[in-house]
């Protein structure tokens, strides 16, 4: 509670306004003493650490501190910390790290950290993958799917410019290059829908769409669709398909082809950051 | 008390009252501006920074009309986890062609300062178009009218020539070519890309957004690549005093 003004032992300012008179009262005690400790706060910290900004560059402090370099220190500590495992990570087989006692669990647990946040945007957070994003959690897999293809997947990208080796396939677009007519492409796509069982072809375009198939496609795909994946070429004779089944997005793909392109991760991730992931993903399932 | 029983006197003469509180604003004032002259050694030189191309800068113009800045900041901070999830931590000489800076103030969003090359072309304006088709859990709108809105590149000279006025170190030749740069930079086989490539080195061409037409979102997904990417990290050395 504040001081009844009843007391007159505080002279007042002289000032009269309106016969309203002004109490000459000194600032609180606590107050005034926490602005002192402010400026000699204030002092202090200019000394310590960097303040003042001159022509050569602020004033360094005495204490030597900086933003970076203690972030630096920040990462060497966890770096360091990390070393062993790290170091056993990148030197066993990639098939063997998973289960291996010491750092099974750090390289999961540690390509789920990398997955969650550098994959995640594209394959989504559960790697099930969304049209046009594979899922990696299944077993079909268009650049194969040993732990040593997922590796070099990861490491080169797909049809990533920057990178010299990356992984490049070209389906022709056969439409928009006029490689097929209309009715041809047509025919086509009756038949690589039966060849998984998504619809019926009638005999007669079965087997003209067998003739165009072994002409056109199998080189790739394979005799059978059954694909290939050291040349990136996906399976056929599954239900499972990046970019759609239906008779628009089969089309689609036979007219105009698709490129899909995944960045190369080798320079933004470390040697043992991709070797997690690559854990992490084959783990998930559909490793081969 | 002496002087400080003189207050009477400045209270009562309104032009001395004025004087002395410029007096004292312009040293608050001064306090302020003085650094920025010397802004120059604030900013170390680091290899690789160059202007943005024209159709960068258009795709830049963009992502500050639509208010991108609004939800994504453009400031790597030097703390670890953010090292870790958006990379190096951004440099004063990342935004010194920037006009104004994007550092933004809110993460709604990520930050995007280093964004470039980390996704594809496709899933940039898969993303732009319909958010959640790629990311079920995101709650950015949907920018899909960008892919339908040809590009405006008719006062991309003046827009140059603005740049040139405060400070961005564009040269003739960016200005007069500025028209065909842009169309260079959708065509790697174009017969412009060896002028665009010398003009800005490193500029990378592509039809970004996939669609023959120039659009808004050839022009935003091209300045999104670019993010970040301008300096080697991998050649850089820190000045740790800094």
């Amino acid at each position: 509670m504040a001081k009844k003004p009843e007391k007159k032992e505080v002279e007042t300012t002289g000032h009269i306004w309106d016969g309203i008179e002004e109490y000459n009262n000194p600032l609180p005690r606590w107050w005034l003493t926490t602005t002192y400790l402010t400026i000699i706060w204030g002092i202090g910290y200019i000394i310590l650490y960097p303040a003042i900004p001159l022509p050569g560059g602020a004033t360094p402090g005495v204490l030597g501190y900086s933003s970076r370099a203690e972030v630096q220190k920040d990462i060497d500590e966890v770096n360091e910390r990390n070393a062993p495992l790290v170091e056993r990570v990148n030197q066993l087989e990639l098939a063997a790290i998973a289960s291996d006692e010491e750092v099974g669990g750090f390289a999961i647990n540690g390509g789920e950290a990398v997955f969650k946040t550098f994959c995640a945007q594209c394959h989504g957070s559960g790697a099930a993958g969304s049209p046009g994003y594979p899922n990696l959690a299944d077993d079909e897999w268009l650049w194969g799917g040993t732990i040593e293809d997922i590796y070099e997947t990861i490491s080169v990208g797909i049809r990533d410019e920057a990178n010299y080796d990356t992984r490049i396939s070209q389906m022709p677009a056969f439409g928009a290059d006029e490689l097929l007519g209309k009715e041809e492409i047509s025919t086509l796509v009756s038949y690589v829908g039966s060849l998984s069982g998504i619809n019926g072809a009638g005999a007669a375009e079965a087997a003209a769409g067998e003739q165009l198939y072994l002409e056109s496609c199998a080189a790739c795909h394979g005799d059978n669709g059954e694909g290939d994946s050291f040349g990136g070429a996906p399976n056929l004779t599954d239900a499972i398909w990046l970019y759609g089944s239906d008779v628009a997005a089969l089309t689609e793909t036979i007219s105009n082809s698709r490129f899909g392109v995944m960045p190369a991760w080798s320079g933004r991730l470390s040697e043992s950051q991709i070797r997690q992931a690559s854990v992490y993903i084959h783990a998930l399932g559909g490793g081969e | 008390m002496g002087i400080l029983d003189k207050h009477g006197v400045i209270e009562r003469n309104a032009t001395l009252l004025m004087v002395l509180s410029l007096v004292v604003v312009s040293i608050g004032g001064l306090v302020q501006i003085v650094p920025l002259f010397y802004l120059e050694n604030t900013i170390e030189d680091v290899d690789g920074m160059r202007p943005y191309t024209p159709l960068e800068l258009s795709g830049r113009d963009v992502y500050i009309r639509e208010g991108c800045y609004v939800c994504h900041s453009q400031m790597i901070r030097p703390l670890r986890d953010e090292v870790e999830r958006y990379g190096n931590y951004s440099l004063a000489a990342e935004s010194q062609y920037d006009r104004p800076f994007q550092w933004g103030s809110k993460r709604t969003g990520p930050d995007l300062a280093r964004v470039g090359g980390r996704y594809s072309d496709k899933w940039q304006v898969d993303h732009l178009k319909d958010p959640r088709s790629v990311v079920p859990e995101s709650i950015m709108p949907s920018y899909a009218f960008l892919a339908n809105r040809e590009l405006n590149i008719e006062f991309i000279e003046d827009r140059i020539r603005a740049e040139q006025m405060v400070g961005v170190p564009y040269d003739q030749a960016m200005y007069d070519s500025a028209k065909s740069d842009v169309l260079a930079q959708l065509d790697p086989y174009s017969d412009g890309i060896d002028g665009l490539l010398e003009r800005y080195p490193g500029a990378v061409a592509r039809n970004f957004d996939g669609q023959p037409e120039l659009t808004e979102m050839d022009a935003l997904v091209a300045y999104l690549q670019v993010l970040g990417t301008m300096v080697d990290f991998s050649t850089f050395t820190p000045d740790e005093s800094r």
